[in-house]
């Protein structure tokens, strides 16, 4: 069980952190809406909850509730440019189909 | 001619909506946004020279670049003959070119009537003056600022909707503090031509007071130094309970980085002994002047050399000390400007508690030095300068689009000179008074003045001054249908709202019949800072003067009442209840008193007052009991009781 960051998407997570001032990590997750069933939550974590899994990846804390875990399990976070479009891309062995714009998916 | 489409471009580049898998942001804690419902929002600074926009990301405010990595988007506008627009670097090529149809600094014209501009005879364009704001023959047509304004706004929203993957929610768009209401609403007008929903109008000193975090720092004064490419502008806020007040404004129209870059030109030709150059070597020195200028930030001496059409060869040292003394009087002009408006705001440099730089040419050593030294302060300078209101403005975005949790509040401006409508006697009732935090809303009661009246003229004016003539005019309009009744009993009610952009409407409303008018005030002509500097000045100088003008035009309105009201009753029943004697009596007090109406003791006319009052109680007196009388009349005293 895990997820992880890229090095480039760990660098990012650390300088939004720095530059936000407080924080103890990433929070990840889905919840069910969007087109497609499922959508990806990316949020700054104030504190870690007793039902949060926690990993550690390239030195940022990642945290994830539990229900979230096995439909992003294995997943691998980028932070990528597209044109002048940049941010979090999220690559995830899970996904078995996707809406056109990719913000929300199926497992 | 076919205009080309200018949709899917951006500086002139095409481009390609990529279909491409979200890239998504991370949002603050409980505050992800669903799938396809992203509130993107971005912070616009619509500057004089240049233009940017910006957008919080990831929690971090950051300046959005075009397809080349540039941040500053020249604001130039160039219509071409064949019905294309270009702006930004482009446009700025072929300034020198095309002067009539590449239109620069477009801001100053902004809600301006030709005579507001002042010396055009020295700018390329072909103006036509139009009512309420100028406009500017092009090679395809007249166009207005606004239109200018709407070009440069459409690639930034370009610009900012590519690099978000989205559409954009709205925007935050600065402004001068001392823009006027045209001026506010000429700007929310180009955002509208450009598709851009306008979530709110924010000052640039407030919006780089915001980029620094001072909206959460302690309260107190802040002054934001302003140095742009062509404009200097100093402004003293007072930050109470999140509340960003703006004390006074000052500055220059006609300063800039641009002179210093002049002084170094000046000193080039001086030093090579050149006269009577080309437009285009004129254009070479001036560049060259201006990237020696900037080494000299850096370094303590800078090459400038140069080739011009001739072949002549520019080859000169110049020293960062050469470049202080040379352009030490610029710098002393901005720091009287600092003292001019610590002044007006009866403010001590000591009492100033941060002091924040904005503009590219504060980078400037000597420029540091001399706003540290005049604070006894170091200035806020982390930022850059060149961003700084843009950061703002997105932070600003951000809120209002509410990606930020609920307990961050909302930062408001305030109305910088108070609003009201002229009552009898051309005295100024305000309604709302200066430095009331936007948005706003306030009513008060009117009646009537005369019996009868069946329409009231009401009109909005705008200052400190207490007589109507001593303020500036908004708008006039007419309250109609008011059914007839005794003076004073009417009941209408005057209600000012001021948007969060600081835009007026106004409305009235009569009690008893429900009959409605109500206005949206868009001055056709605008306050320069000068003036709203002068008419605060004013108030102040004249506080005294003014007091006692209210008291005299009190007086006179009351005494024209009373006459009219003695009029009316000596008319109807003087023969019947006074006699002969009494009436000569009351005629001479009268008399009397219309011979100190108009005037300027405003003492006589109150004594002159009072004697009539004394003159008619008794007449007063025998009316009351006569219409008293006729109202019983025919009823038994069970009735009344019952």
């Amino acid at each position: 069980m895990s997820i992880s960051l890229t090095e480039n998407a760990a660098k990012h997570v650390r300088n939004f952190l720095a530059k936000r001032g407080k924080g103890v990590g990433l929070r990840v997750g889905v919840r069910t809406s969007g087109c497609s069933g499922m959508a990806y939550k990316l949020e700054f974590a104030d504190a870690v909850d007793c039902e949060d899994l926690q990993f550690t990846s390239n030195g940022v804390v990642v945290l994830v509730d539990q229900q979230s875990l096995p439909y992003i399990d294995g997943m691998e976070l980028d932070y990528t440019r597209e044109g002048l479009n940049e941010g979090f891309k999220f690559n995830n062995p899970n996904v078995k189909d996707s809406c056109g714009c990719g913000e929300s998916f199926k497992v | 001619m076919v205009a080309l489409s200018r949709k899917g471009t951006q500086n002139g580049l095409p481009y390609q909506r990529i279909n491409q898998m979200a890239l998504l942001q991370i949002a603050e804690p409980g505050l992800s946004a669903a799938p396809h419902q992203h509130r993107l929002a971005v912070g616009i600074d619509l500057g004089t020279t240049n233009s940017l926009v910006a957008t919080v990301r990831n929690g971090v405010s950051t300046v959005l670049n075009d397809a080349h990595g540039r941040a500053l988007l020249p604001s130039v506008v160039r219509y071409a003959e064949e019905g294309s627009v270009q702006v930004g670097e482009d446009a700025q090529a072929l300034q020198s070119q095309d002067p009539h149809n590449t239109i620069v600094s477009v801001k100053r014209f902004m809600g301006r009537g030709l005579k507001d501009v002042g010396d055009v005879s020295n700018l390329p364009y072909r103006f036509v003056d139009a009512p309420g704001m100028l406009q500017l023959r092009t090679a395809v047509g007249v166009k207005s600022p606004v239109e200018v304004s709407a070009e440069i706004l459409k690639v930034l929203r370009e610009r900012a909707e590519l690099s978000l993957g989205g559409e954009l929610v709205g925007a935050v768009i600065t402004v001068p503090a001392y823009f006027d209401d045209a001026q506010r609403q000429a700007t929310k007008d180009a955002a509208k031509l450009a598709g851009i929903n306008v979530l709110r109008l924010l000052n640039e000193p407030t919006a780089a007071a915001i980029a620094y975090g001072l909206d959460n720092a302690a309260e107190g004064v802040y002054a934001v130094y302003d140095l742009g490419g062509g404009t200097f502008d100093v402004s003293i806020l007072r930050l109470s309970k999140g509340v960003f007040e703006v004390l006074a404004t000052n500055g220059d129209s006609a300063l800039g980085g641009d002179d210093f870059d002049h002084r170094v030109y000046c000193w080039l030709l001086e030093k090579n002994e050149l006269s009577a150059l080309s437009a285009q070597d004129i254009r070479t020195l001036l560049t060259h002047a201006r990237a020696g200028k900037e080494l000299l930030s850096e370094h303590s001496e800078t090459k400038i050399t140069a080739v011009l059409s001739g072949g002549e060869l520019i080859d000169n040292t110049l020293t960062r000390d050469e470049f202080h003394v040379m352009s030490q009087n610029l710098v002393q002009r901005t720091v009287q400007a600092l003292r001019r408006a610590l002044r007006d705001a009866k403010l001590t440099a000591q009492e100033v508690k941060g002091v924040v730089m904005v503009g590219g040419a504060t980078r400037m050593p000597h420029i540091q030095q001399a706003v540290g030294d005049f604070f006894g302060q170091n200035p806020l300078n982390n930022l850059d300068p060149d961003k700084v209101v843009a950061l703002g403005a997105a932070i600003q975005a951000n809120v209002l689009a509410g990606n930020r949790s609920s307990d961050d509040w909302l930062l408001l401006d305030v109305i910088p000179l108070s609003l009201g409508i002229e009552t009898m006697g051309g005295l100024v009732e305000k309604i709302i008074p200066r430095n009331s935090t936007i948005p706003s809303a306030r009513a008060q009661e009117f009646t009537t003045y005369k019996d009868g009246q069946t329409a009231m003229s009401i009109h909005v004016v705008q200052g400190e001054r207490e007589l109507v003539s001593d303020c500036r005019s908004l708008a006039k309009f007419e309250l109609r249908g008011i059914p007839a009744m005794v003076a004073g009993s009417a009941h209408i009610r005057v209600t000012f709202q001021v948007d969060a952009d600081g835009l007026l409407s106004v409305s009235a409303r009569e009690a008893v019949s429900g009959t409605e008018a109500n206005i949206v005030v868009k001055p056709s002509y605008g306050l320069s800072d000068e003036e709203i500097t002068r008419m605060l000045q004013e108030s102040t100088q004249h506080a005294r003067d003014d007091m006692l003008a209210r008291a005299l035009r009190e007086q006179q309105t009351e005494a024209g009442q009373l006459l009219e009201a003695v009029e009316n009753a000596l008319q109807q029943d003087g023969d019947a209840l006074l006699d002969a004697a009494t009436q000569v009596r009351i005629r001479s007090s009268m008399d009397a008193l219309r011979a100190v109406l108009t005037g300027s003791e405003h003492q006589a006319i109150k004594r002159a007052v009072e004697a009539l009052n004394l003159a008619t109680t008794d007449f007063a007196q025998r009316r009351m009991d006569k219409s008293v009388k006729h109202a019983l009349a025919g009823h038994k005293l069970s009735e009344l009781e019952g």
